[in-house]
């Protein structure tokens, strides 16, 4: 048996002793997935053992080095673990912007102070992290955010930035311990001007309101920066360099909402939607197709990651992914609203659990919005991919 | 398996993208060929030299003399092949016919693949019998006649058969036209006495025969397999046939794609590079990421047949669709986005086009996939 193979039956026994029925059934909501924090609620016990469990071996983040709460698995070993999980039906012990999108960015431009403070938190499910990016003026221009950072001396609190301004499409800012947040800390300057500033929600100054969406619920907010002090060892990376942290974080970001890695969201739907809805043979079709897309789509993804993990990948495709992943999540629920028919319309209906499916079309048409629109990335990829002029 | 080559794999591509690039190329071949009017619709040079590469033994068995190679490396070869439109026997001799062939005798293989490796025979594989791709139906008929079978029947979209030195033929040896069962492979010799070829040229330039076989007679070490268990054989030869049609696929939609690109870098109007224009832009990157996601699909498809996963024959599907709806993408942007000029026989992106739709129709288009991937998929 090579070591691979080992490793593999040694990983999949792991999960078969420790992973909790409960936490090998398909995750039906929001309220199924353990996003940590100081005030999460864990939905029973399992789930808490399940993250926890976990969170002793590395496993939540089992890429990471050890000496940062990972389990320090390579490449090959990282991907036998998703295999083996996937395998086991079990869910993530743990997801979070932390472990998407912060802790990448950290492992790269954080001190090593930082590194074993925060991604050790974040492994441990300990913080709960929201991301600062969006203003009201600053959607897909990003750049042009206004949040000010004044630099204060202070020998008495010592030297700190006062950060004012506003966020917006905050995601879970009511519900995150921390925020990771781009502030203008130089005027003079666009992308040189802008620092990327870690802190603590519960600071005075910090407000924020829910924003109501299209499907009902508020999982974004606006979040208020009203005299917010924040010490000056909570910057990551150079003072008014924040814009490279940004974009390295952003390309994580993109690869976190294309779906890449998760078979979940974007795998075929043609099989779980036999009952009924394919009587009609057009609707079958577009189905095939639909899986078709969405069944390559999932090799696309296992490629892409396989190649950012030795360094193959073009450092812009996570755009391409992006693109191409949210376009698709749309077009599922879209099929899957045709599919259920008037059923699907119901908004509050117990057979529905609320009118799941409904809100969850609706929610996907924020895909090809957050984080960058689609129009963005295709504009992304004609510059940095296909190197077209003027783009 | 990580989805990249291996260095062995990257070093193969490394050396038949160059040999490719060098021999293969569209001037050289396809437009040679084609202006020459060569009745085979390739040329048998180049073919030598395939074999000279190592290329025409790649997936037979290493007793054979072969290479022992699988469909990630074929599929190296046919995307180059794709890439530079280069007409050549290799899909259906060396990745189809010799599919075939390892499921044969000893005797049926010492016949025929020393040939093949040398690069001195070429194979073609009869399976279709009407317009469309329907393998599931086989009425071509061998009735047993004394010791061997008399071969009866028509067969359509045979490539290269005219030029060929055997024929595999798929034909029903009992039950009847829909059966799965009773089907038998044959691999049948060019001089057999009662084959008529009506060869015709297609819009690719390639050559493709309706063949009848009016009573040929074959005896029994013609037979590869058993006789009536010729469907599992059939199948793998289906799917390594669609396989490497799809990575052929990749190639031509990547070199349409690479012809377009430096097209919008080079071509100006309104006193700008039309590429600056986000009309354009945005079209040339929705387009990139369907080639992208074809590709990885391809390869994937690719390592679970060569590993023998019993998904292999879904993604199969997959990828045939998948690889010609964006290589039919490709080439119909590429056309556009050329305007004019891309109209004319001198500019080299209507081949693209030509091609892609002859690889579409090969073993199954995207339609004929999206209804095995709904069956297989059990709705």
């Amino acid at each position: 048996m090579s070591e691979l193979e080992a490793f593999r039956a040694e990983i999949r026994a792991w999960i078969d002793a420790n992973c909790p029925e409960e936490m090998r059934r398909p995750v039906q909501g929001e309220d199924d997935i353990c996003w940590g924090g100081r005030n999460f609620v864990f939905k029973n016990a399992a789930q808490k053992a399940w993250m926890e469990v976990c969170a002793a071996k590395g496993y939540t983040v089992a890429d990471w080095p050890k000496a940062y709460g990972g389990a320090g698995m390579s490449p090959a070993e990282a991907k036998i673990w998703r295999e083996e999980l996937a395998r086991a039906g079990a869910r993530p012990p743990l997801s979070s912007f932390g472990i998407w999108m912060l802790g990448p960015a950290l492992l790269k431009f954080g001190t090593e102070e930082q590194k074993v403070h925060y991604l050790g938190q974040i492994a441990r499910g300990e913080i709960r992290w929201c991301q600062g990016y969006s203003e009201p003026g600053s959607g897909s221009d990003l750049v042009s955010l206004q949040t000010y950072g004044e630099e204060v001396s202070d020998p008495v609190r010592g030297d700190h930035w006062v950060v004012n301004g506003q966020k917006i499409w905050t995601s879970y800012a009511d519900k995150a311990d921390w925020i990771f947040c781009l502030v203008r800390t130089d005027k003079t300057n666009v992308y040189q001007g802008i620092s990327f500033l870690l802190f603590d929600m519960a600071t005075p100054g910090v407000t924020t309101k829910p924003i109501k969406l299209i499907s009902g619920s508020s999982p974004f907010c606006e979040t208020f920066f009203d005299n917010v002090v924040v010490p000056k060892a909570q910057i990551v990376g150079q003072l008014n360099r924040g814009w490279d942290v940004a974009k390295y974080l952003l390309g994580h970001e993109r690869e976190m909402i294309s779906g890449a890695g998760d078979g979940g969201q974007t795998s075929a739907i043609g099989s779980v939607l036999k009952r009924g809805g394919l009587e009609d043979p057009m609707l079958r079709a577009e189905l095939a197709q639909f899986d078709i897309d969405a069944l390559a789509f999932s090799a696309m993804g296992e490629k892409f990651l396989d190649e950012v993990k030795v360094g193959k990948a073009h450092p812009a495709q996570p755009n391409m992914m992006k693109y191409a992943g949210t376009e698709l999540n749309k077009r599922r629920h879209e099929l899957l609203m045709v599919a259920g028919g008037s059923t699907a319309l119901e908004w509050d209906s117990e057979e529905t659990r609320g009118g799941a499916p409904a809100r969850s079309w609706l929610r996907t048409k924020a895909n090809s919005i957050e984080g960058g629109t689609s129009e963005v990335m295709l504009n992304v990829v004609a510059k940095r991919i296909l190197e077209l002029p003027g783009a | 398996m990580p989805l990249y080559y291996t260095e062995d794999q990257a070093m193969l591509a490394e050396s038949v993208t160059g040999f490719m690039a060098d021999e293969g190329g569209i001037k050289k071949q396809l437009r040679h060929w084609r202006d020459t009017n060569c009745k085979d619709g390739f040329g048998h040079g180049l073919w030598k030299q395939f074999a000279e590469m190592g290329l025409t033994g790649m997936l037979a068995a290493e007793a054979d003399g072969g290479l022992a190679m699988g469909h990630v490396e074929a599929g190296i070869v046919l995307a180059e092949i794709g890439r530079n439109l280069t007409p050549s026997p290799f899909l259906t001799t060396s990745v189809m016919g010799v599919t075939a062939l390892s499921e044969a005798s000893d005797e049926l293989r010492g016949r025929w693949l020393p040939g093949v490796i040398a690069g001195e025979t070429v194979l073609a594989v009869a399976i279709d019998e009407g317009a469309k791709h329907r393998p599931e139906k086989i009425a071509a008929r061998a009735e047993r006649a004394g010791n061997g079978f008399r071969l009866t029947g028509a067969k359509d979209f045979v490539i290269h058969g005219a030029s060929a030195d055997a024929i595999i033929v798929a034909a029903r040896t009992s039950g009847s036209d829909s059966d799965a069962d009773g089907v038998t492979l044959f691999a049948v010799p060019k001089d057999a006495a009662g084959i008529g070829h009506n060869a015709v040229r297609l819009v690719d330039s390639s050559m493709a025969s309706h063949v009848r076989f009016d009573g040929v007679e074959l005896d029994g070490s013609t037979v590869i397999g058993e006789v009536d268990g010729g469907r599992a054989v059939l199948n793998k030869v289906l799917a390594a046939g669609r396989i490497g049609a799809a990575a052929e696929q990749t190639g031509v939609g990547g070199g349409a794609f690479a012809m377009t690109t430096t097209y919008l870098k080079t071509r100006k109007q309104f006193g700008k590079l039309i590429g600056e224009f986000q009309a354009m832009q945005h079209r040339a990157a929705h387009l990139y990421s369907e080639l992208e996601i074809a590709e990885a699909v391809v390869i994937k498809a690719q390592q679970l047949l060569d590993g023998g996963s019993e998904r292999a024959e879904l993604m199969v599907s997959v990828a045939k669709a998948k690889a010609a709806r964006a290589c039919n993408l490709a080439v119909r942007e590429g056309v556009q986005m050329h305007g004019g000029v891309g109209m004319t026989d001198e500019y080299d992106i209507g081949l693209y086009m030509k091609r892609e739709r002859a690889l579409t129709e090969f073993m199954g288009d995207a339609n004929y996939h999206a209804e095995r991937v709904a069956q297989l998929s059990g709705y």
